[in-house]
């Protein structure tokens, strides 16, 4: 049972329909995230559940109640927003009260809430501040607290990170996910990076256009992308065309050669089409792992040390692919422009319908 | 080497000039209401007339209602009009910078005509009637300036935003204007209402149409019974103007839970909640 649904909810703005029938539950305490490039309805789908914007069709329920109707302020709905939010004209701990205050809870309790709060963040010492004497980051965990105070039912925070430098925004991340984890809170989360939705959320909702074009774990969407665009979306992909040479058995022909796949993705095979198979850089190796794996025959572009992985570009054939491999001490690069072989797995190749 | 400015020093001189050299004449005029010595008799004799304090009370009440009434009226418009009706947002500026277009005698014969002694609401047949056209009518002097600086003061904050934060807290529309949106543009709400004061404190058309003892029309009279006396009068309200403008310029400049004047360090309460 979903404590969160929301069913075949659309938006429109005038003719433009921004939200497609977009369908979705999340379980009490779970961690979502809604994934997708810039306009595709992320912010959106999270202010019909905030309720500062009215789907134009479907429904939305919290916890069995219908809430597609229901004011903003009636919701217990937290909000965290990209650019803070906190009010100018309070601080910290008047901030974090705020809520409370709305539910009418008495000065000694409101008292014992706050400072529980910002030990959460761990800003118990700034409760006198106001948010110009701040950093970004600690603007951010106020907020959060701030929307955690009054108990919500649902956390929603749209892009909170982005406003921040990539170091505070990993930090920032795990304590936010730790924060909710503790909370045991239904939250929403949104963002435009893969890595942050990937490795935060319980589940992640890769948004395309307006709808859901895949809902799953972190490892699904990245290990089985359902469609083209979560493909390409998510992660780097290295792409070939094949033809299918028996549909009944998966075999396909790639460059010449005779490749079985273990699993269509769902994708039905005629015979003799061009299909899409793509891997991921991690999936090419330059040794052989296992009988059976494929090899491409390749020359060497380029090669990028990047510590811990190496990432090297390759020709093969016309096109350049993308290898990444670990970093191993005993391991001798290639030189640029030396002809190498690439192996991969069949396993490991993702079939995309065209 | 740093080129001397000739051109633009001699226009700051000459400026500096053309404001400070009658100023220190009627200054100076001023001073010498006892023959053949400086003194401050001029501004003793104002202040010790009743009709002095009387009229003075009189507008600076009277201003002060225009203010509150102002802000009452311009907050939660220029609030509504940037949230849900940015589009209407030229016009409302454009109806807020009417009473600079349109003279203020038009205005004060419009309430005569429509409050007068047969309308519907006789309101100039009775004294507090004709005060409260006179508070209607300085509010409606208030609005360019209200508007302008309020406006201004939201367009500094993320109103959009602030006020989302608020609902999904909680709060009612009432409530997010009271608590979250009032006290972020105070200081414009501040700036206005000084411009307004120094505005309405010394006005005299509609005060003396309307007939009312009112600041405006007894330094008219002044004028033209007394020498000494206008001077003395025309320098303190030279004063008044520029402590007006000077407050408005301190709360301008203050962030949110600084005070206006620094406090005594050895009485620093622990708690420093505003
Ligand atoms: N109030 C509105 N009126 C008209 N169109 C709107 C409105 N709000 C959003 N849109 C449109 O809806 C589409 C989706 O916008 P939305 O803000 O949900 O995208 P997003 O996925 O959050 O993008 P981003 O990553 O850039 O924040 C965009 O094309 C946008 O122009
Ligand atoms: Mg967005």
């Amino acid at each position: 049972m979903s404590f969160l649904t929301l069913e075949k909810v659309s938006k429109s703005f005038g003719t433009n329909t921004v939200v497609k029938e977009f369908n979705l539950g999340v379980r009490k305490g779970e961690f979502v995230s809604f994934l997708g490039p810039s306009g595709c309805g992320k912010t959106t789908v999270l202010r019909m559940v905030a309720g500062f914007e009215t789907p134009t069709a479907g429904a939305i329920t919290i916890d069995g109640q219908d809430v597609t109707r229901l004011p903003a302020n009636k919701r217990r709905i937290g909000m965290v927003f990209q650019a803070y939010a906190l009010f100018p004209n309070m601080n910290v701990y008047d901030n974090v009260a705020f809520g409370l205050k709305i539910s009418g809870m008495d000065k000694s309790a409101i008292d014992r809430r706050v400072k529980d709060m910002l030990d959460m963040i761990a800003l118990g010492h700034l409760a006198d501040r106001y948010p110009y004497q701040m950093s970004g980051g600690q603007q951010q965990r106020v907020a959060l607290a701030r929307a955690l105070a009054p108990q919500p039912q649902v956390l929603l925070l749209d892009e909170p990170l982005s406003a921040l430098d990539a170091k505070i925004r990993v930090s920032l991340r795990e304590d936010i996910r730790n924060i909710q984890r503790e909370l045991g809170i239904t939250t929403v989360f949104v963002t435009h990076d893969q890595e942050e939705a990937l490795s935060i959320s319980d589940r992640v909702i890769v948004m395309n256009k307006g709808r859901a074009d895949q809902i799953g774990t972190p490892a699904e969407i990245y290990n089985r992308p359902k469609t083209r665009f979560v493909a390409e979306f998510v992660g780097t992909l290295n792409m070939f065309e094949a033809r299918v040479t028996d549909a009944s058995t998966n075999r396909l022909s790639l460059a010449g050669r005779d490749i079985a796949v273990p699993s269509t993705n769902g994708a039905a095979l005629t015979n003799g089409e061009t299909i899409t198979l793509a891997l991921r850089p991690e999936a090419l190796f330059m040794q052989e792992q296992q009988a059976g794996d494929i090899a491409l025959e390749g020359r060497v572009q380029h090669f990028g040390f990047h510590g811990s992985i190496i990432r090297a570009k390759v020709a093969v054939n016309d096109q350049t692919i993308c290898v990444d491999m670990f970093n191993q001490a005993n391991f001798t690069m290639p030189n640029v422009g030396e002809n190498i072989r690439l192996y991969f797995s069949p396993a490991d190749a993702l079939v995309l319908a065209a | 080497m740093k080129r001397f400015p000739a051109v633009s020093t001699l226009i700051v001189i000459v400026a500096a000039l053309y404001f400070l050299v009658p100023l220190y004449a009627t200054f100076d005029f001023s001073l010498r209401m006892e023959r053949g010595v400086l003194s401050f008799a001029a501004y003793r004799d104002v202040f010790q007339s009743d009709t002095f304090i009387a009229t003075l009370t009189f507008s600076a009440i009277a201003s002060l209602v225009a203010i509150v009434l102002g802000a009452l009226i311009i907050v939660p418009t220029a609030y509504w009009v940037r949230l849900k009706l940015p589009k209407v947002r030229p016009l409302v500026e454009f109806l807020t910078l009417l009473p600079l277009i349109i003279p203020p005698v038009v205005l004060v014969f419009g309430y005569m005509r429509i409050y007068g002694n047969d309308s519907f609401l006789p309101l100039t047949t009775t004294d507090p009637g004709t005060n409260v056209l006179l508070v209607i009518g300085y509010t409606i002097l208030s609005l360019p300036y209200m508007f302008r600086a309020v406006d201004n003061g939201m367009a500094a904050i993320d109103i959009a935003t602030l006020t989302e934060a608020a609902e999904s807290l909680g709060a009612s529309r009432m409530r997010t204007i009271r608590t979250v949106i009032f006290p972020n543009v105070r200081s414009a709400i501040m700036s206005g209402a000084f411009l307004t004061f120094s505005i309405s404190l010394g006005e005299f058309v509609m005060a003396s149409l309307l007939n009312r003892p009112a600041f405006g029309p007894y330094l008219v009279q002044m004028g033209q019974d007394y020498a000494y006396q206008p001077a003395a009068l025309a320098i303190m309200a030279f004063g008044v103007t520029w402590a007006s403008m000077a407050l408005m310029q301190l709360f301008a400049t203050r962030k949110p839970g600084q005070r206006l004047f620094p406090r005594i360090p050895s009485f620093t309460p622990r708690s420093v909640k505003p």
